[in-house]
């Protein structure tokens, strides 16, 4: 008898591969082919994606619910311009810079709101983030409450001319975007991410398997803070201008990643990405309602976790049987007749 | 040396109004191990319900919690076997997520009725009446807040361990099943635990109106003094609540006399100081 | 013969995908005493969750004086008076022994059992109402259990396993006490890994393998040998 084989790539997840291929050289064209404000809307949709996926590996996969990730955004955006206006850094030396701070800053807060279990742990994360904006907010050499904008001299020095500067933070948040993606699917693929499914499936029987937990989850809550702080940078690089209110908002860093998540499909790699398109594809045509448009998505959210938990995508998939990207083993018995 | 007294005794009866927010949460969680992330909007959608019922009827805002109390209660039950019921369950997600959802749509729904201005509730002299002791004067409001969050407090405590609800409540969280097998319906307990809940809020609303001006916007806030309340005071604890609420209350009162500027940083540097070295709370309740 | 206070049609019932109970059928008429016995993982406390209403069925598979409570909820089966004292006792660790018994007796019905009469029963329980119902030993937390289940004046009651995990001495005590209960008319059924207890107590009895019914007669009709086989599955 021959053994079932036992594989991860399907023809779906080939074809994805190529797809993708194809369309990231479209994308990453964009400057040549699409207008400015449509330029601007694309670089804001892959800073979302990234944010997405970063809360959906804390969230989906790691068990770690914050609603305090806009804490490192905010940090982010706030030390690309401290570390340029004060330490003279160029903006992208200031992001990355920004991103490796927060690694360590989150090391002791997670040392404290580990502590919390569940829900509460949610609400402690919120608490660190409130924290970080009074804090900025008593900085006054980077505006205070008011914030600040970046100087024109660091604005010019990342490139010349508008256009280029524009195209630049455009393929700077396109390049965030597939860092993050491929980082988090690869984690997931690697050892690591196996003892993260395992904890997510069982914390007692992973951890009788021998993976410490508590360590597997600062490493994830470290890693995350790293580059959403690193994606915060980007987005206010993207802006220009920096306030307490606009970077430590759970509105914009929270609300929207958790909804775009949650609809997309919590706990798999394709639902950010769905759950993204489908944020804007909301936003760009409710987005005249204002207020009534925030309730649509409060309401959106709320009917899918109830009736759909798995997300628009986990309807898909249990549909078709789909798995773009890989990460699952399937077990495919060969031909039966075979003795 | 006066001064600072004063800070203390205005920290103190503060601290009434956070155990106030405060002991919804505590007994949401304690009864379905719920922590409902819309607690603070819902503090306010009282505050604007109790501003709504004393322009419509031009009454005192203390005649108006007579009916923003039960229109909360009744908020709660429908809210609870309506939608929250639904998402109770080992998974931690559902409830945290749908939670936030209706955060989300309570603050817009505020902002899309009231608009974003400032408002307040007006309570007419008692606002500005107050006692003298010694040297120190000490406003009749917030003295009566602080009596209200303790009678409040009082009050649960004897519903929860003296009365057939309060027995009802603790049967469920020790057990759904077999709570069940007693004749208790839980979606019902529920419902009723997040009615009681709610009618709290609704006093807590009434009082944050009054004393202070609020917006759509500042629910967040309310629900993390109560979180903090809760996790200082310990879980389980409701007296533990009001200590909790106490000690949020002077922490801010003592960075606010510092730096206005250092008001909400100062509690929540206490909380965190409180979280760094004990992590289960100054009183939580003893394990049998 | 009078239609039975309690039946079970062709009753199934499920975990998931892991099917439990195959098709089981129950006549139990009023008054009668009826032991279920069963090695581990039979199907005997799945019997009771679904009779109780801790699990859901089809609304017919499960009928009490006619009535197809299969999918009501356990607090409405409660109401129509039938109670269970669950496997491992199960009392409510916030709540005192005094508490424990009076939340029994919620459903309010009428009959001769009150707080009064438990503590006749087991009058220890009475020196102790005060006590967290934790402090108990294993055996007085059993009465508690009972107690609690008798408050509710059920016409139904089931027993699921209560000698398990106790002293042989503790349950002689409580099996005593069982004709006291049951003499006052009250139906019962006993589930049981101790054959011997369980049948003792019984007029009839079923035995259940494998999620099926493998036995059923009266309690002096059924040999050793034809136990040993519906229980193991083997013939000895």
């Amino acid at each position: 008898m021959r053994s079932p084989a036992v594989y991860r790539a399907t023809r779906a997840s080939r074809i994805a591969m190529v797809v993708a291929a194809l369309g990231l050289i479209v994308l990453a064209a964009a400057p040549w082919w699409a207008g400015r404000a449509d330029l601007r809307l694309m670089g804001e949709v892959f800073l979302y994606l990234s944010l997405a996926c970063l809360w959906n590996l804390m969230a989906g996969y790691a068990g770690l619910v914050s609603v305090g990730q806009q804490a490192f955004v905010g940090f982010g955006g706030y030390m690309l311009f401290a570390l340029t206006i004060f330490g003279g850094l160029p903006p992208i030396a200031a992001i990355l810079i920004g991103g490796l701070l927060a690694a360590l800053l989150s090391i002791p807060i997670a040392s404290l709101i580990f502590r919390l279990k569940g829900a509460y742990f949610a609400i402690g994360t919120w608490v660190v983030a409130e924290v970080f904006r009074l804090t900025f907010a008593q900085i006054a050499s980077l505006g205070g409450g008011s914030g600040t904008s970046l100087p024109v001299g660091i604005v010019r020095s990342l490139a010349d001319g508008r256009s280029a500067r524009e195209a630049l933070s455009y393929w700077l948040a396109l390049g965030a975007a597939i860092v993050v993606v491929s980082a988090v699917y690869l984690f997931l693929r690697s050892r690591r991410g196996l003892a993260l499914t395992a904890i997510r499936d069982s914390e007692v029987a992973a951890s009788g398997l021998g993976i410490d937990i508590w360590r597997t989850k600062l490493e994830v809550y470290v890693v995350t803070s790293a580059f959403t702080a690193i994606i915060g940078g980007l987005i206010f690089l993207q802006k220009l201008r920096i306030s307490p209110d606009a970077a430590f908002s759970v509105n914009d860093w929270t609300a929207f990643v958790i909804f775009i998540v949650v609809i997309g499909g919590i706990g798999t790699l394709e639902g950010p990405i769905i759950g993204t398109l489908l944020f804007f594809l909301l936003r760009e045509t409710l987005a005249d309602f204002g207020t009534i448009y925030l309730m649509v998505l409060g309401v959106v959210a709320i009917v899918v976790m109830l009736k759909a938990p798995k997300g628009v995508w986990g309807l898909i998939r249990d549909r078709y049987d789909l798995e773009l990207f890989p990460l699952s083993y399937r077990i495919k018995l060969n031909d039966p007749k075979d003795p | 040396m006066i001064e600072w007294i004063n800070v203390l005794v205005q920290g103190v009866l503060l601290g009434g109004l956070y155990a106030l927010f405060a002991a919804g949460l505590s007994l949401i969680f304690g009864v379905m191990r719920l922590v409902n992330i819309a607690h603070g909007d819902l503090i306010i959608l009282a505050a604007y319900l109790g501003l709504s019922t004393t322009i419509m009827f031009g009454v005192h805002p203390f005649a108006a919690a007579l009916l923003v109390l039960p229109v909360m209660a009744i908020i709660g039950y429908v809210l609870q076997r309506g939608i929250l019921n639904q998402t109770l369950g080992p998974d931690i997600l559902p409830p945290l997520l749908v939670t936030f959802g209706l955060s989300v749509i309570i603050q817009n729904a505020l902002l899309e009725g009231y608009s974003a201005d400032p408002q307040k509730l007006s309570a007419g002299a008692i606002e500005t009446a107050s006692v003298n002791v010694g040297s120190l004067t000490i406003g009749i409001l917030p003295l009566l807040t602080f009596a209200i969050a303790v009678a409040v407090i009082a009050g649960l405590q004897w519903m929860f361990y003296s009365t057939a609800l309060g027995r009802g409540f603790r049967a469920v969280s020790d057990n759904q099943d077999i709570a069940q097998l007693m004749g208790l319906n839980k979606a019902h307990v529920f419902g009723l635990a997040m009615a009681l809940a709610l009618a709290v809020t609704g006093i807590a609303g009434i009082l944050l109106g009054i004393r202070t001006s609020f917006d759509p916007s500042i629910g967040g806030g309310r629900l993390i003094f109560g979180f903090e309340a809760v996790i200082i005071g310990g879980l389980g604890n409701i007296w533990g609540t009001l200590a909790g609420g106490v000690i949020l209350g002077v922490a801010q009162t003592i960075g606010a006399k510092i730096d206005p500027g250092w008001q909400v940083l100062a509690g929540h540097i206490a909380f965190l100081v409180v979280l760094a070295i004990r992590p289960n709370g100054l009183f939580p309740r003893v394990q049998h | 013969m009078s239609d039975p206070i309690l039946s079970l049609s062709k009753l199934n019932a499920y975990y998931g995908d892991f099917q439990a109970l195959y098709g089981v059928d129950m006549d139990i008429h009023a008054g009668e005493v009826v032991a279920i016995i069963g090695a581990n993982g039979a199907g005997k406390s799945t019997l009771m969750r679904s009779i109780s209403g801790l699990m859901s069925n089809a609304s017919d598979q499960v009928r009490f004086k006619g009535e197809a409570i299969g999918s009501l909820r356990a607090d409405e089966v409660a109401y129509r008076g039938l109670a269970l004292v669950p496997e491992g006792r199960q009392l409510f660790p916030s709540l005192s022994v005094e508490e424990n018994l009076m939340l029994g007796g919620k459903v309010g019905r009428a009959g001769p059992w009150s707080l009064d009469t438990v503590f006749e029963l087991f009058p220890v329980l009475q020196e102790r109402r005060k006590q967290a119902s934790t402090s108990l030993s294993g055996g007085q937390q059993q009465m508690v259990a009972i107690g609690r289940a008798l408050m509710a004046n059920p016409e139904v009651i089931l027993f699921d396993e209560i000698s398990l995990g106790l002293a042989p001495v503790i349950i002689k005590t409580i099996y005593d006490a069982l004709p006291g209960i049951i003499g006052g008319g009250m139906t019962a059924l006993v589930v049981e890994q101790d054959i011997s207890k369980a049948l003792e107590v019984s007029s009839r009895v079923f035995c259940l393998q494998e999620g099926r019914v493998s036995l059923a007669g009266a309690t002096h009709d059924v040999t050793r040998d034809q136990i040993t086989a519906a229980y193991f599955g083997v013939v000895a």
